[in-house]
C-alpha cells in the first residue's frame, strides 16, 4: 500500500478509528465525507448536519433523491432510524452545548498550537465561515484531515498560521497522507506514520518542530 | 378553502408588501427550504436595493441566489456565500456589502429578533478579527462575551410543507432549517406553502410554527430550479 493507492480513503479509515458506538459526529465536505464508509456495519453513529439533521444516512440511490432532504453541502442524503430534524438554532445548540463528540474538518493550515485556518484565502476566496467556527470551538474533539502540503508543496502544518484563523488552539488531531499528529499543550506529537514514509521525510514536509511518540505506530491497512 | 382569518392570499396581492430598499429575511439553506414562488415574484416586480438576511446566498440560479445574481441586493447578512460565486464577485467589486456571521450565531440573532430580545451574548469567534470587530464586549461570570445584536426584517419569507388557514406551519425534513426562526423575525411574515389544509386538520402537537407569527399564506408553484446535484 503506497500513496498511489487511494490515500484519501486511508486517511478516512484512520479517522474512523476514533469513532465509537453512540457518538454524535459532524463531517465536513471532501475527505471527511468518506469516513462513514470505514465504520463497522453494526456501529450506531448519529451523523449531525448543520442544517438540522441528526442521524444522517448515506446518499440515496439515483432517482430516489428528495430535494427536501439534503446535507449542509446541498446534496441529497437519507435519514437513519432514530434520526430527527430540527431548526438551525437547535442544530447549533447541540454543537455549542458540547453534544457533538467529534467534528472532522478539512483545513488550509494548522499550527503547532492547534490553531485552525480554514475559512479565508485573502484576496482570493472569501466564502464565509459557515458553521466552522462553532464546530471548531465547541465540538468535543476536533480532527483535521488534510493533505500534508498544499499544491505548491508548502507545508500546511506550520509554526504559526499565515492565513486568517478560524479558531485558536482548537485542533486535537491531524491526519495527513503521511502521518498522524496529536496536538498537546507542549506542541505536536507524531504518533503514527503511513509507510513508506519515515520520520525524516515527515519532518522535511512539516514547517514546525514536533516530538515523536515513544510508541510510534506504523499504520498498515 | 375557508379563509376566516383572511391570511390566505395570492402572489399578486402579497407583492404589495415588497418595496425597494427594504430589509428582507428569507428561510432556506443552500436553497433548500427557500420559497421559489415569492423569490420569482420579487424578481418580476423589479424590487432592488435589498438588504437580505439569511443563512447563505444559495447558488447562482437557486433560492435567494437568483436575486443576488441579478444584483438586486446591496447588502447581505449571511454565514456563507461560497456556493454562489456571483456573490463573491459582486463583493470584491464593491457592489455588494457582506456581513458574515457564524452560522449558529446568525440563527440565534434571527431567533432573538423573532422572540423580542435585543441581543445575545456569544463566545463564538471572540479571537476572530472579522467576527469580533466593532462589537461591544460584556463580562459575565468572569468571562468575556461578544454582544451579538438581534436581527429583524421588514418582511420575512418562508417555505413550509403545510399551512392551515391560521398560518400554523409544518415543514418538510431538512427544508425546515432556518424557516421557523425567520418566520418569527419579520414585521410581516409571508409563508409560501406546498399545501393549504383545513383548520383543525394539522395535528396540534406537530405544528412547528404557530400561526401567530404568520401574516399571509400563499400556495407555492413549487421549485422551478435545477438542483446542483441534478
Amino acid at each position: 500500500m503506497g500513496l498511489g493507492v487511494d490515500f484519501r480513503n486511508t486517511m478516512a479509515r484512520r479517522a474512523a478509528e476514533e469513532i465509537r458506538n453512540g457518538m454524535v459526529v459532524n463531517l465536513g465536505i471532501g475527505i471527511p465525507s468518506l469516513v462513514p464508509n470505514h465504520l463497522p456495519k453494526n456501529m450506531l453513529v448519529m451523523f449531525h448536519a448543520e442544517n438540522g439533521i441528526t442521524g444522517m444516512g448515506p446518499s440515496p440511490e439515483k432517482g430516489m433523491e428528495d430535494e427536501n432532504l439534503c446535507n449542509a453541502g446541498g446534496f441529497p442524503v437519507t435519514l437513519n432510524q432514530g434520526g430527527s430534524y430540527c431548526d438551525s438554532a437547535i442544530s447549533f445548540g447541540m454543537i455549542r452545548r458540547g453534544r457533538v463528540d467529534i467534528t472532522i474538518l478539512g483545513s488550509l493550515q494548522v499550527s503547532q498550537q492547534g490553531d485552525l485556518a480554514n475559512w479565508i484565502v485573502p484576496g482570493k476566496k472569501v466564502p464565509g465561515m459557515g458553521g466552522a467556527m462553532e464546530l471548531a470551538q465547541k465540538a468535543r474533539k476536533v480532527m483535521v484531515l488534510m493533505n500534508h502540503c498544499d499544491k505548491a508543496g508548502n507545508p500546511k502544518i506550520v509554526t504559526s498560521c499565515t492565513l486568517p484563523l478560524t479558531t485558536k488552539a482548537c485542533v486535537d488531531m491531524i491526519i495527513t497522507e503521511l502521518a498522524v499528529f496529536k496536538v498537546t499543550p507542549k506542541g505536536l506529537v507524531l504518533t503514527e506514520l503511513f509507510p513508506p514514509y519515515d520520520i525524516q521525510q515527515i519532518a522535511d514536509k512539516t514547517e514546525c518542530e514536533f516530538s515523536v511518540s515513544d510508541a510510534i505506530r506504523k499504520i498498515s491497512y | 378553502m375557508e379563509n376566516p382569518f383572511g391570511k390566505i392570499t395570492t402572489l399578486e396581492k402579497v407583492m404589495e408588501a415588497f418595496y425597494n430598499g427594504m430589509k428582507l429575511m428569507f428561510g432556506g439553506f443552500g436553497g433548500v427550504g427557500s420559497p421559489p414562488t415569492l423569490i420569482d415574484g420579487i424578481l418580476e416586480k423589479g424590487i432592488r436595493d435589498l438588504t437580505l438576511i439569511g443563512n447563505d446566498t444559495g447558488f447562482p440560479h437557486i433560492g435567494i441566489g437568483k436575486l443576488v445574481s441579478q444584483e438586486r441586493a446591496i447588502k447581505v447578512i449571511a454565514s456563507h456565500i461560497g456556493s454562489n460565486p456571483i456573490a463573491g464577485k459582486l463583493m470584491h467589486e464593491g457592489k455588494l456589502e457582506v456581513e458574515f456571521s457564524p452560522q449558529g450565531i446568525l440563527a440565534e440573532r434571527i431567533r432573538a429578533g423573532g422572540v423580542g430580545l435585543p441581543a445575545i451574548l456569544s463566545d463564538i469567534g471572540m479571537d476572530n478579527e472579522l467576527v469580533a470587530q466593532n462589537k461591544p464586549h460584556f463580562f459575565l461570570g468572569g468571562k468575556n462575551y461578544l454582544i451579538e445584536t438581534a436581527l429583524t426584517a421588514d418582511v420575512s419569507i418562508v417555505y413550509a410543507k403545510k399551512a392551515d388557514p391560521y398560518g400554523n406551519l409544518i415543514y418538510d425534513k431538512s427544508a425546515r432549517n432556518t424557516n421557523p426562526l425567520v418566520a418569527m423575525a419579520g414585521n410581516i411574515t409571508i409563508a409560501e406553502v406546498e399545501e393549504i389544509v383545513p383548520l383543525g386538520s394539522l395535528e396540534p402537537d406537530e405544528i412547528i410554527t404557530p400561526g401567530v407569527f404568520v401574516d399571509h399564506i400563499i400556495p407555492s408553484k413549487g421549485v422551478n430550479w435545477k438542483w446542483a446535484w441534478e
